[in-house]
């Protein structure tokens, strides 16, 4: 019997705004599957989301659903969960918006290391406003704004998380549709700040200006660069080349923010 | 009008904005009057001079600036120069003679006595020469009893210096009466 | 029993008034002249279960201020002037969202770093028209030590009440200077909790104006579902462009302040009954008035003072009517001009507004006012 997406979405509210060929509604697949096999209450879910293509995601989930403004998801999320911490708390979001303007939120999330999961879409460019080049867009590629190639060098968003403090880190595709979903529910029950980088190259304005022909294209190409955790550690340097690891790339044990706050509470009123 | 203003300068550090607040706390809360403490921050606060005032009033206080001093602290020459301008005809000034050497020209009461060394030597901590100081100006000023003046400094030290404080408080207020005669 | 009597510090004064209104949640930056809010708030709310959060910066205090206040908390921040100016955008986001909360801005001089142990009045302006669009504006101006607790705790009750961010402004000298403070007793002063939805959950909208111009609002987690966005919405909170959803809601988020104002606004006469010179001021600015008015009055001059305890909405009915028979008005701001310009446009043209403006970090003191006075024909 086939999957039912539609317990979890708002009645009504699809269509939903992404371009055909848009990897975003696979990831969103993904995360029902996810949360409807972690068990979540859809009331006691907040997903968080800021500016952006990907953050009209939320809208389309029949949750508590707060898009909020350009970049600052983590930190609307990290007041909801600091003020529930008895919720679930998901917040989903773009590479510019993460990144750029969201920069310092989302690298001091992963710092304090608080029990939410972060699914960051990165399609490697601002598509909402046309595809203008992103943090996470490779260098000497072509945006709106970089007409003559792109001179920035981009992120690697799992490298800087770890870098950051996340405690749970993952990287999937949206061609790997199948494992998204156990990506996702992994973080989710993760206990700490978890990141889940999903590449899935927005076709609409930065796949047709940097000479992929087809949406199929662009998703044999998401195919042939991912490489799995297990199978790069049997690849030389040069096999390597080129290609992004996939699968659960970081995971470590360390205290929660919110159960840290708790302990602060009870000194607080022991010293009353 | 029954407005009283002090003024308490001296260089940052020197505990004189502690020194302010109790006074003010005195009169406010022990003495049943009002009173009003501001003080100057930022960088001047660490080194330089740095001033804390206090009004004390028997009704309202509007607004919480000094605007004539009537009794000014100067624990640095520094302090004395730039904070004296306003120093009311009449008023007093009470200022450490091992610190202060040269006083402003003025119709006013002089009071100097070694307060730092009195803290150091005498009390035996240079911690406590803002209280000495404080001593001073509750017995100078007559705004707020002794025995008020000294429940506010017992309020506001750290429970292990009270025997400490008290006693720079009472040489202080000792000292002062002594060298305004 | 004798009430709690303490010798506090405005800032410190601030934060008891928060504790006292319910709040449970503070997210904030270090910042100067306001920091000793958020001293006392980390040090409090873990006392009652509270929570604070120091965070990375003000944008992010904002936003996890609001993130607060929609898992139900009465929520609270402080900053000064650059951090006003960095967290415009979220309370435009407070603002068209709906959420209930409570910026407490100290102001110090600016612009840019300006001045930033130095007393100011310059932010007034920022309290109406910071963030960008049409949106209600409540800021309040307090002038003393206990009036800062009170209204901090009247500035809670007015988010909660109105479901929109409120402002409490004092300046420099009233965050910082000290006098005693009389602890109401819990009750004394009025409490007001934000409305419940009274509808199930499948039946709740955010924004379901048939409750009136201030929906309830129900907290995350409460078993509530719903969406909040900082687009414009629709009743049950999804994003519309349909120009008559547009034009009606932004009506509604700035009727529901501006239509309720003389709830929330407050202001203090003294002397004004037959004055010939009104000085309107606010703040420190205003105890320096009141000063010079007394001795204005010994010296036979005519004059009283009009003190803004609320200066938005702002008391332009009343300034009209008292313009009708004064010489003038004076208005001693230490800014260059941002009440003068406000007062000015309600009187109609009907008196002079003298303004007296003061940028330099040191407050107006009476005798400048006294000497404007003198100038009054």
């Amino acid at each position: 019997m086939a999957y039912d997406y539609e317990k979890f979405i708002r009645p009504g509210k699809l269509p939903h705004i992404w371009c055909p060929g848009c990897g975003h509604g696979i990831v969103m697949k993904g995360l029902i599957r996810a949360i409807d096999a972690c068990g979540l209450k859809k009331e006691n879910t907040a997903i968080v989301s800021g500016i952006g293509c990907a953050s009209r995601l939320p809208g389309y989930m029949d949750c508590c659903t707060l898009h909020t403004a350009h970049g600052r998801a983590a930190a609307f999320a990290t007041g909801v969960k600091m003020s529930r911490p008895e919720m679930d708390v998901i917040l989903v979001g773009g590479d510019g918006d993460g990144t750029a303007i969201g920069g310092n939120h989302f690298i001091h999330a992963c710092r304090r290391n608080i029990n939410m999961t972060y699914i960051i879409l990165n399609n490697k460019i601002y598509g909402m406003t046309g595809g203008q080049f992103s943090p996470a867009t490779p260098t000497g590629d072509k945006a709106s704004t970089t007409p003559y190639g792109n001179p920035d060098p981009a992120f690697d968003i799992a490298k800087l998380a770890i870098g950051a403090g996340a405690t749970f880190v993952a990287r999937g595709t949206a061609f790997h549709a199948n494992q998204i979903d156990k990506l996702i529910a992994e973080a989710i029950q993760h206990k700490g700040f978890s990141v889940v980088e999903i590449l899935d190259d927005c076709p609409t304005t930065y796949g047709r200006r940097n000479k992929f022909k087809s949406v199929i294209e662009m998703m044999n190409h998401l195919k042939d660069i991912a490489v799995p955790v297990k199978a790069a550690e049997k690849m030389s340097p040069e096999q390597l080349k080129g290609k992004v690891l996939t699968g659960v790339l970081y995971k470590e044990d360390k205290p929660e923010y919110c159960e840290q706050y708790a302990k602060v509470i009870e000194r607080a009123q022991a010293a009353k | 009008m029954s407005r009283y203003e002090l003024r308490f300068s001296g260089a940052g550090g020197q505990g004189l904005i502690t020194a302010g607040i109790i006074m003010a706390k005195a009169a406010s809360i022990y003495e049943g009057k009002e009173a009003v403490q501001s003080q100057s921050y930022g960088p001047e606060a660490r080194g330089g001079a740095s001033k804390s005032e206090v009004i004390i009033s028997e009704g309202p206080i509007d607004y919480p600036k000094v605007t004539k001093c009537d009794a000014l602290l100067a624990m640095t020459q520094e302090a004395c120069n730039k904070y004296s301008d306003d120093l009311k005809e009449g008023g007093i000034l009470l200022y450490d003679t091992d610190l202060v050497s040269k006083l402003p020209e003025g119709n006013y009461k002089r009071v100097g006595f070694n307060i730092i060394n009195t803290a150091k030597n005498e009390v035996g901590r240079e911690i406590v020469a803002n209280i000495v100081a404080l001593g001073a100006m509750v017995a100078l000023t007559g705004q707020i009893s002794k025995e008020n003046a000294e429940k506010a400094v017992l309020s506001s030290v750290p429970e292990a210096f009270l025997e400490l404080n008290k006693k720079a408080f009472n040489m202080g207020y000792e000292k002062a009466l002594a060298a305004q005669k | 029993m004798a009430k709690k009597v303490a010798f506090l510090q405005g800032n410190e004064a601030a934060a008891q008034g928060a504790l006292y209104a319910g709040c449970k949640f503070f997210a904030g930056y270090p910042i100067t002249p306001s920091t000793e809010v958020a001293e006392v708030m980390s040090v409090e709310l873990p006392k009652i279960g509270g929570k604070f959060i120091q965070m990375e910066d003000e944008i992010g205090a904002m936003a996890a201020l609001l993130g607060g206040a929609l898992g139900g908390a009465k929520a609270l921040t402080s900053t000064s002037g650059p951090g006003l100016s960095l967290k415009q955008e979220l309370i435009g986001y407070g603002c068209i969202a709906e959420i209930p909360c409570v910026i407490i801005n100290v102001m110090r001089g600016g612009p840019s770093t300006g001045m930033p142990t130095g007393p100011s009045q310059s932010d007034i302006m920022s309290a109406k028209w910071g963030t960008h669009g049409d949106h209600p504006a409540i800021c309040l101006v307090p002038a003393s030590v206990q009036e800062l607790f009170e209204e901090t705790v009247r500035a809670f009750n007015l988010a909660e009440k109105y479901r929109t961010p409120v402002m409490v402004m004092p300046d420099e000298i009233v965050g910082h200077m000290r006098e005693r403070v009389v602890f109401p007793e819990p009750g004394e002063l009025e409490v007001i909790d934000r409305a419940a939805p009274t509808v199930e959950p499948a039946q709740y909208k955010p924004y379901d104006t048939s409750f009136g111009d201030v929906p309830p609002l129900a907290a995350f987690g409460s078993g509530y579902k719903f969406h909040v966005t900082g687009l414009n919405k629709l009743p049950d909170g999804f994003p519309t462009t349909k120009a008559e959803y547009v034009q009606a809601e932004e009506e509604r988020q700035v009727r529901k302040v501006e239509g309720n104002a003389d709830d929330i606004m407050k202001w203090e006469e003294y002397k004004c009954d037959d004055a010939e010179i009104i000085i309107v001021a606010f703040g420190s600015t205003s105890r320096s008035a009141r000063f010079a008015v007394d001795q204005a009055r010994e010296q036979g001059i005519k004059a009283g003072l009009f003190r803004l305890i609320t200066f938005w909405p702002f008391p332009e009915k009343r300034i009209l009517e008292l313009s009708k028979k004064v010489k003038a008005f004076i208005t001693p701001e230490m800014n260059l001009g941002m009440a003068t310009g406000v007062v000015k446009a309600a009187v109609e043209g009907n008196a002079p507004v003298l303004g007296i403006f003061r940028v330099d970090g040191e407050p107006i003191n009476p005798g400048q006012i006294l000497d404007k006075m003198k100038e009054v024909k």
